[in-house]
């Protein structure tokens, strides 16, 4: 079993100019269904992807969030269904009908306090100020634990979802720098406190505090009430 | 965390079970042995000197204290404020305990309790509470300065209430014809505001600050929009602007929940991030979700021929938390 899945690791790590595979077939066999032939999108079923360009088709496809079993699910973060080359080659085809480029992003360009602030007014109400996720109504805000820069900024400009999505008017290239480079800082937090606790805030925080200080006064009280032996 | 747990309630079942299995109940005292009543007195002057230093150096904290609610001092100053004035009195009361109180130890007689006898002892006893103790007024003085500093300490955060909230819910700085701003100071002008995108926006030249100053702006597709009747200039080009002061409890409205797809999503609405109120943009704030009693405000706007948004008017009702149950727009 597992030396089958091997060899077909290997066939496939060393084989992808080999299977290269044409977009547009990739397209007909696992997206159209929803998605209508030629990507014309079908009626209250799926939008049409003619002007979605390579920003959203790396975003959907490098974060496994497409495709999706049953179109009125969310889409969320899973293993991508297609391999590296085939993603590449579904993206080209995408692209070919139009729409925006993979954002440019360069975190280390961006401030980490600027990111902070920006992240703090724009993303924070619903992914929490650590990026650990948090809820819309009736959605999940996802963690952004797993996101790499190049996510961040299309999730930025794409609004996938019930998201907002925020042009360059409201949030510039330098921006979203900052906005990137804080939210990879958040995968490594340096745990001034000590604890990180989950890093969802300020309750858990509270609640451990409680359960301390409460074991302390226990500990006291024991102490304080003990008979001196006669 | 569960580990945590457990060795919590391990430490604390030690602890416990120590104490019941260690020591059997104390036999009763008998009257044959010991002296049924003894008595120590005589605190030295120095002790309660002592102590009364202690009370009237707790007063210097918790001043200080008070003295900091007022200036707006630091919290660690103010808690290391009060922290001192408490364990000075703590010191104080101890040292009062157990060197200036006059121990009594008393066997006590049960059988007689009753009778007359009996009791004027007691009262002759009771009487002899302040005996041994030379400087009852000093003591007093010192204590009364030490309760009226804590007092001040505790009473000096009642100035942290308010301001009061007067007009600024009815008379908000939105008038006919104010350009809305942005964050950073600059009008906005339609195309500012892409559909599907947030913005926040602010009074030209008002406080920011002020409650009835934020609003937030959307763009929704004019085909979609059902606002209540009289308000059908209110959005031009479906730009439509809604106070970002939640009408539950007045945090700021910061979600803003757009579907990429609608028919297989949900419909647009703004949300409050505090307890998940959702209004509905397309029908002019009103409550979908969530414990908002009354609908977001909307103030209507319109677009100069410089594309730059003003305000047509003032908000749709007073913006701000409900109070007193006003369910009311």
């Amino acid at each position: 079993m597992r030396a089958t899945a091997l060899a077909l690791l290997l066939v496939a790590l060393l084989a992808p100019p080999a299977f290269a595979q044409d977009g547009r077939a990739l397209f007909e066999q696992g997206c159209a269904t929803c998605h209508g032939d030629g990507a014309q999108g079908r009626r209250g079923v799926a939008p049409t992807l003619h002007g979605a360009g390579a920003q959203s088709a790396d975003f959907y496809l490098e974060t496994g969030r497409m495709p999706l079993a049953n179109p009125t699910d969310e889409p969320v973060r899973t293993k991508p269904a297609y391999t590296a080359a085939q993603r590449r080659a579904l993206t080209r085809y995408i692209a070919s009908l139009g729409g925006p480029e993979i954002p440019q992003v360069t975190p280390e360009r961006g401030s980490l306090a600027d990111g902070q602030e920006l992240f703090a007014s724009h993303c924070a109400g619903c992914h929490q100020i650590q990026a650990q996720g948090g809820v819309v109504p009736d959605a999940v805000a996802p963690p952004l634990q797993d996101a790499t820069a190049v996510q961040i900024a299309e999730a930025v400009r794409v609004g996938p979802y019930v998201m907002p999505a925020f042009p360059e008017s409201q949030i510039d290239r330098h921006e979203l720098d900052s906005i990137a480079r804080y939210v990879l800082s958040t995968h490594h937090p340096d745990d001034r406190g000590g604890w990180g606790i989950g890093h969802i805030g300020p309750i858990p925080e509270g609640m451990i505090a409680w359960l301390l200080a409460g074991a302390a006064l226990l500990i006291v009280a024991q102490l304080l009430g003990e008979r001196r032996p006669a | 965390m569960r580990r945590l747990w457990r060795a919590i309630v391990v430490l604390v079942a030690v602890v416990f079970g120590r104490r019941t299995r260690a020591e059997p109940p104390p036999e009763p005292p008998s009257l044959e042995e010991g002296v049924p009543f003894e008595r120590e007195t005589g605190a030295a002057p120095r002790v309660e000197l002592v102590a009364a230093a202690l009370l009237v150096a707790s007063a210097v904290p918790a001043l200080v204290f008070a003295a900091g609610v007022l200036a707006g001092a630091g919290t660690q100053l103010l808690g290391a404020g009060l922290g001192a004035a408490l364990l000075l009195i703590g010191a104080a009361l101890a040292v009062g305990a157990n060197r200036i109180v006059p121990r009594e130890r008393a066997i006590e007689d049960r059988p007689q309790l009753g009778d007359p006898e009996a009791r004027a002892e007691v009262r002759q006893r009771l009487g002899m509470v302040g005996e041994g103790v030379s400087r009852r007024r000093l003591l007093g003085a010192a204590g009364l300065t030490a309760g009226a500093a804590l007092t001040a300490a505790v009473v000096a955060p009642v100035t942290a209430l308010g301001p009061a909230v007067g007009d600024s819910i009815v008379d908000t700085p939105w008038k006919r014809g104010r350009r809305l701003v942005g964050e950073d100071g600059k009008p906005l002008t339609a195309e500012d505001v892409a559909p599907g995108t947030f913005v926040t926006a602010f009074p030209e030249g008002a406080d920011k600050r002020e409650l009835g100053s934020p609003v937030v702006l959307v763009h929704e597709d004019p085909v979609t929009l059902r606002l209540p009747p009289g308000r059908a200039d209110w959005a031009p080009e479906g730009i439509m602007a809604f106070s970002k002061i939640c009408t539950h409890a007045g945090c700021a409205v910061a979600l803003y929940r757009h579907p990429k797809y609608e028919p297989t999503s949900y419909p647009p609405g703004l949300a409050c991030p505090c307890h998940y109120s959702v209004f509905d943009t397309r029908t002019g704030g009103r409550v979908v979700a969530g414990p908002a009693g009354r609908p977001l405000p909307q103030l209507p706007i319109e677009i100069g021929e410089d594309r730059v948004l003003r305000a047509a008017g003032g908000f749709s009702g007073p913006i701000g938390p409900s109070w007193w149950g006003v369910r009311k727009a």
